[in-house]
């Protein structure tokens, strides 16, 4: 039910994230969704990939920080109003996103929304109990 | 315990008239042996026949590690080098090493130096000396085993490195005394820890650290995880080596100089006034005995303050403080006074901080900023930008509170602060005054 999320430490200057899809490129590694949270001085680049474990070791011989981390990817109608219902329910249960990030698939019926929890398990099993899609690792690293 | 209590608790006014008698004859053996000082000490009209007091050591020029430099690599040697027996070389920042040399008697010196200084921390000639100090051109690890022998110990000499056989050899072979750098103490303990062996179980019961500036912190890691007394001592390779001050174990409160070899004067690094005892200043070191390469108020750029009241130990000698920095790398930042090595202890005392860090100091308008670069790696890193920032808040606030000064902390790549083979490079000051 979870799936892994690479991060990668990034300095604000030119050309780092460059290296990062070259990096990965090269590797033939391929991203299927991610997100740049930045601060003035630094960012941090969050990359759902086809090859998690190989994508942190061509990283980190490459000279990044690279840290992982379990996240749900969650399946939401492309409709108005389909996110709002699931943060209620996750809001009802006192569980907060950290961040998010959105992404429609391939079909175009759905989106699939990458959350971070503060507690995944407990997210995961109320997600469930409403009813509401969580998309398996497999499934998202092969769209 | 005191090696030779003749000369270490001679009563200071006998001290004074010995230095005083010593130092009008090495200033007539340089005077007609090296050109060097031959030719600064005509520029100031100073005839080393004049000298009648203590106070004419002030009329007289400094040494520098550039005049060092200047001459290499003999000029400064005051024998013929056929009368020279050793040759030793320090590191250098930038170039070429400072080389010094030794006659058959600076050998003896230094040996009964270091002897007395093992025998500062308790050692005997029933103790089994531990010498992790590296042998070769550094004068660390010869000088301590020159003393050891002297003292009729039983030397191992290791030299540095191999952790895992040291720590076999000090449980097999019982070693009682550890000689070598407190960083290194400090990285045979984890090793120790890694196979299992607790410091409890082993013999050791003092060690002499010395080589690099340490905190009072350190020496209580140290003596905790060590199982051992943790004993300072100081020694730069163009004065003897080390050998030059010790901490007592009886008070372990600053390090007795060994003045009859050595005058010790603190100046004001800027104005390079003399300071009166209690004032925080450079250390500046004048060689008593030394034939083969003595030096003459030689700028250690070592920051220190003198204490002369009597010590515990019997010892006559005046006590320095532990070494607190550099003068070379003293910044002010907005009129604090801050050494590297302070920002460096703060740093360390924060949990997965790599020892890697880059001070930039800069002005914007009137206000001096400091900037510290500190690299991110796995184990600080996060996915959330929020954990990052508390990372650098807490840094910023931990110098504030211990140092006095506001700092800006940036979070670098890891491996993008540059690693240097030498000296490493801390500080860049940007400032345009």
């Amino acid at each position: 039910m979870k799936i892994d999320q690479i991060s990668v430490f990034l300095e604000n200057k030119s050309g780092r994230l460059a290296k990062v899809t070259r990096v990965l490129g090269e590797a033939g590694i391929n991203i299927r969704a991610l997100s740049l949270a930045d601060t003035t001085d630094f960012g941090i680049l969050r990359l759902i990939v086809n090859d998690s474990q190989k994508a942190r070791e061509v990283l980190k011989e490459n000279g990044f920080t690279v840290g992982k981390t379990e996240v749900v990817a969650v399946e939401v109608e492309d409709k108005p109003g389909g996110l709002a219902s699931i943060l209620g329910v996750l809001s009802d249960h006192d569980i907060n996103v950290e961040y998010m990030y959105a992404f429609v698939e391939r079909s175009g019926e759905n989106a699939i929304i990458i959350c971070r929890f503060d507690e995944t398990d407990k997210a995961i099993d109320v997600l469930q109990k409403n009813n509401i899609a969580i998309l398996k690792g497999e499934k998202l690293y092969q769209f | 315990m005191i090696w030779d209590k003749e000369f270490e608790t001679l009563p200071r006014e006998a001290l004074e008239a010995l230095k005083l008698k010593r130092l009008q004859n090495v200033l007539k053996r340089v005077y007609s042996n090296v050109s060097f000082y031959k030719n600064a000490f005509d520029e100031k009209g100073f005839k080393p026949e004049g000298v009648k007091s203590m106070d004419d050591l002030k009329r007289l020029p400094f040494t520098t590690k550039q005049n060092l430099r200047d001459n290499y690599p003999y000029g400064l040697f005051a024998v013929p080098l056929e009368s020279v027996v050793r040759i030793h070389a320090s590191s250098g920042t930038t170039g070429k090493p400072t080389v010094v040399g030794y006659t058959k008697k600076d050998i003896e010196t230094w040996a009964e130096l270091m002897a007395r200084a093992l025998s500062a921390a308790g050692a005997t000639k029933g103790d089994i000396v531990h010498n992790s100090y590296g042998y070769g051109l550094f004068t660390g690890g010869l000088g301590l085993h020159y003393g050891a022998e002297r003292l009729g110990a039983s030397v191992i000499p290791m030299s540095g490195g191999n952790s895992k056989k040291q720590i076999m050899i000090m449980e097999d072979f019982g070693s009682t005394i550890l000689t070598c750098t407190p960083s290194y103490a400090l990285s045979l303990a984890e090793t120790a820890e890694e196979m299992g062996i607790d410091f409890k179980n082993l013999k050791l019961k003092a060690g002499l650290f010395g080589a690099e500036p340490w905190s009072e912190g350190i020496r209580e890691e140290i003596e905790r995880k060590l199982n051992l007394h943790a004993i300072d001592l100081y020694g730069l390779s163009e004065i003897i080596g080390p050998g030059v001050a010790v901490e007592c174990m009886e008070a372990k409160r600053g390090l007795h100089v060994f003045e009859d070899h050595f005058i010790v004067e603190v100046i004001n690094p800027k104005t390079c006034e003399p300071l009166p005892y209690g004032e925080r200043g450079e250390l500046v070191f004048t060689t008593l005995t030394k034939e083969a390469f003595p030096l003459i108020r030689y700028r250690t750029r070592d920051i220190s303050v003198l204490n002369p009241e009597p010590c515990i130990c019997g010892r006559t000698f005046v006590r320095m403080e532990r070494v607190s920095g550099r003068s070379d790398d003293m910044l002010i930042i907005r009129g604090v006074n801050v050494f590297p090595s302070q920002i460096e202890s703060i740093l360390m005392n924060i949990e997965g901080i790599e020892p890697h860090y880059l001070l930039i100091v800069d002005r914007k308008g009137n206000m001096d900023t400091l900037e510290i670069q500190v690299e991110v790696n796995e184990r600080v890193f996060s996915d959330e930008i929020k954990n990052l920032q508390i990372l650098g808040k807490r840094i910023e606030k931990d110098i504030k509170d211990f140092l006095g000064v506001s700092t800006i902390v940036r979070l670098v790549e890891p491996k993008t602060i540059q690693r240097s083979e030498g000296k490493a490079q801390r500080v860049i000051d940007k400032r345009k005054i």
